[in-house]
């Protein structure tokens, strides 16, 4: 027992002097609550895991169909599937780490109004889900690598630092969005549109080289085409060729996004037990 | 040794909407406030707002000292600011005034199986519910097996919780949380879970706790189970401190909504004394069987209430003394009259009335003192000193209870025993 330990100070209108401090000494409890969610998700093994195949799949077939085969859309030599499916990957982990990201913290409402914790960690944990159906998803990718004989090179090695990415985009939406879901609820709604409007502006059932040379950055601003390039050509290897100035655009448009995302979260957080 | 907890001006304050449904404001609400004060600018004139709102203290400037290894109760009546109160403590909301140091770490147990999910196995919430209640991972592990044992459900250890019954459920997870170990123990009125027996059984724990000198705070509406685990007792009225000291003071006021009524009293040291000119009121008390003057009485103790009075010269009548009794929420109980009474000379009287042990159900009392003088002309009132005095009626939560594993309460004004048969006739 720290009898005469540190004292604690609370006291209105102040800011947390050691939040990241805070936020690490909470580690186990991030580690415990990612454990939670991904042991539900797969708690129906079969279901589970079979969802997180055949979704990643049917949509590439569907893909490859509309986009390959119907408009015929270039591919620069990659075959269809793989190209959409290199797409998919990201794509798959940033929707869907926003969308139960950005839920995260009203379906914790329960803990949140009850224990104290950093509530970062609740919206931060719900990434780990999506990362775990990001790694089965990988493991099919391979497969179909496989069967189109179609060997990455040495670009692969920058697949972490392009997963470091996504996450940097997924997290900053999912603070802007999950906290903001505190406060008016009703955003539930627009986070599902924002996806499925994303999913059409961004490049992922077809390649981002048939957009316009002179339109190319101003189509950067979104930050998920940054992502969605640096994966193709990670795993492609450099067969599209990349655009390098979207992807740092997109690199430096998430980095705002994730600052003020966190600027914001960390000042409604202290209210977040009044409102949710 | 500094304080383990020192609360400066404490104060919430809350914002109530009228109009909108929740707590939370929608986007709709806000653009549509947006559009209306846009409208406003533009139109010049005034549109009337469609939602007003209200500010609400649920706490104000409340002030307290806990020393280390002190166990204080709070209590108060719903909505007055406990909750809030204990909620600030763990840091779950921030003030709006004021500060508190608190030194040490301190645990909140504000809901049993906070965070429990029904999908998982008994084992998996325990190191769940370990985790969102502040232990470490190596903590978790090394009390597992006790927190098991605590709660008695070593065979369904890997049955997903929603198979539990809600008698299993809720050991588990008071198990987990009795098992906390921090300086500074915040509990809020979860002893009320369970049976009888698991009941006794998680009073036992805390009292394990409070005699280590952890720091207890500790909110219930049940006033036996503050005035035996806690040393000190705050009450909370309207978001005030409205009384602190020790439980046994600090609950009477409560019962009595602010003014105190003891279990003995005696008129001299009052700046009048009750009564006319025939008769005066000079004291009273409730005792046990002893003699002794006490408020706390279990529900087999037989006592006695008994009021001192003075009859004066020249009342040819006969002075009846009667005693009312009311439940703490004003509910009548009874009124009793002294029977056979004659005429009496003057000099100083003793009344006692005898209350039977297994008469009236648990909870607080107050009693009303009254002397009537009858005569051939009609009667009059000498005097009538209402809530006089006070007493607590406990439950002891034995087998003299008749409560069979029953842990809710008993309703009504008497609980009697009564002569029961019971046969098999088929």
């Amino acid at each position: 027992m720290t009898r005469n330990g540190p004292v604690l100070v609370i006291e209105a209108g102040r800011t947390e002097r050691h939040y990241w401090r805070d936020l690490w000494g909470y580690r186990e409890l991030f580690f415990f609550l990612a454990w939670r969610d991904i042991l539900v998700r797969y708690k129906q093994a079969v279901i589970g895991v079979a969802w997180s195949v055949i979704r990643p799949l049917l949509t590439m077939a569907i893909f490859t169909f509309v986009f390959g085969k119907l408009a015929k859309l270039p591919a620069d030599g990659v075959p269809y599937p793989i190209l959409v499916f290199a797409a998919l990957l990201p794509w798959q982990f940033m929707s869907t780490a926003v969308g139960e990201g950005s839920n995260s913290l009203i379906q914790n409402a329960n803990i949140i109004s009850k224990v104290y914790f950093p509530r970062v960690i609740v919206p931060m944990s719900a990434v780990m889900v999506s990362l775990v159906d990001f790694l089965i998803s990988l493991v099919l990718l391979s497969g179909l690598v496989v069967w189109y004989r179609w060997w990455p090179d040495w670009s692969i090695l920058a697949l972490p630092l392009i997963l470091l990415l996504a996450m940097a985009v997924s997290v900053g939406f999912i603070l802007w969005l999950a906290a903001l879901n505190v406060r008016y609820r009703d955003f539930r709604y627009v986070v599902p549109f924002m996806i499925q409007v994303g999913l059409f502006i961004s490049p992922v059932g077809f390649s981002s080289a048939i957009v316009p040379e002179e339109w190319r950055l101003l189509y950067s601003l979104n930050p998920v085409v940054g992502v969605i390039d640096g994966f193709r050509w990670a795993l492609l290897g450099g067969a599209g060729d990349i655009y390098w100035p979207s992807v740092v655009l997109s690199a430096l448009i998430s980095a705002v996004i994730l600052v003020s995302g966190l600027r914001y979260f960390r000042h409604t957080e202290r209210t977040f037990a009044d409102v949710i | 040794m500094d304080p383990a907890v020192e609360a400066r001006g404490l104060g919430k304050q809350y914002v109530l909407r009228h109009q909108s449904q929740g707590r939370y404001t929608s986007l709709r609400d806000v653009l549509a406030e947006g559009t209306m004060r846009l409208a406003q600018r533009v139109l010049g004139r005034h549109v009337a707002s469609t939602t007003s709102q209200e500010a609400f203290w649920a706490l104000n400037g409340v002030s307290f000292v806990i020393g280390q290894g002190e166990r204080v109760g709070i209590i108060g009546r719903n909505g007055a600011g406990k909750s809030t109160l204990l909620k600030i403590l763990s840091r779950i909301t921030e003030p709006s005034a004021g500060s508190v140091a608190i030194r040490g770490r301190v645990a909140s147990l504000l809901e049993v199986g906070t965070g429990f999910h029904p999908e998982l196995t008994g084992r998996e919430n325990i190191y769940l519910n370990g985790a969102i209640l502040g232990m470490a991972k190596a903590e978790i592990v090394r009390k597992f097996d006790e927190i098991v044992a605590f709660a008695e459900v070593e065979r369904f250890l890997d049955t997903p919780v929603k198979r539990y019954s809600s008698g299993m459920y809720v050991r588990l997870a008071f198990s987990v949380a009795a098992h906390l170990e921090a300086d500074i123990l915040v509990v809020d009125e979860v002893l009320a879970v369970g049976d009888v027996q698991f009941q006794r059984k998680c009073l036992g724990r805390m009292e394990a706790v409070a005699q280590s000198g952890r720091t207890i705070l500790f909110v219930s509406h049940n006033m036996a189970t503050i005035t035996s685990l806690c040393s000190r007792c705050i009450l909370l009225d309207a978001g005030k401190v409205a009384g602190d000291g020790a439980p046994s003071d600090v609950i009477l006021s409560y019962y009595a909504g602010g003014t105190s009524s003891p279990a003995s009293f005696d008129t001299a040291s009052w700046p009048r004394q009750p009564g006319d000119e025939h008769a005066r009121l000079l004291g009273g008390a409730v005792q046990d069987c002893a003699g002794h003057p006490t408020y706390e009485l279990h529900l087999g103790d037989a006592f006695e209430v008994s009021m001192r009075y003075r009859i004066l010269a020249g009342a040819k009548a006969r002075p009846v003394p009667n005693f009312h009794f009311f439940r703490a929420d004003g509910t009548y109980a009874f009124v009793t009259s002294m029977p056979n009474v004659q005429v009496a000379e003057p000099g100083e009287y003793v009344a006692k009335c005898k209350v039977p042990g297994f008469l009236l159900n648990d909870g607080g009392y107050f009693v009303g003192l009254a002397l009537t003088s009858y005569s051939d002309a009609g009667y009059v009132v000498n005097f009538y000193e209402q809530s006089a005095l006070s007493f607590n009626v406990r439950d002891p939560m034995d087998e003299s209870s008749n409560r069979y594993g029953y842990g809710g309460p008993v309703p009504g004004v008497v609980r009697p025993r009564l002569d029961w048969s019971g046969v098999r006739v088929a």
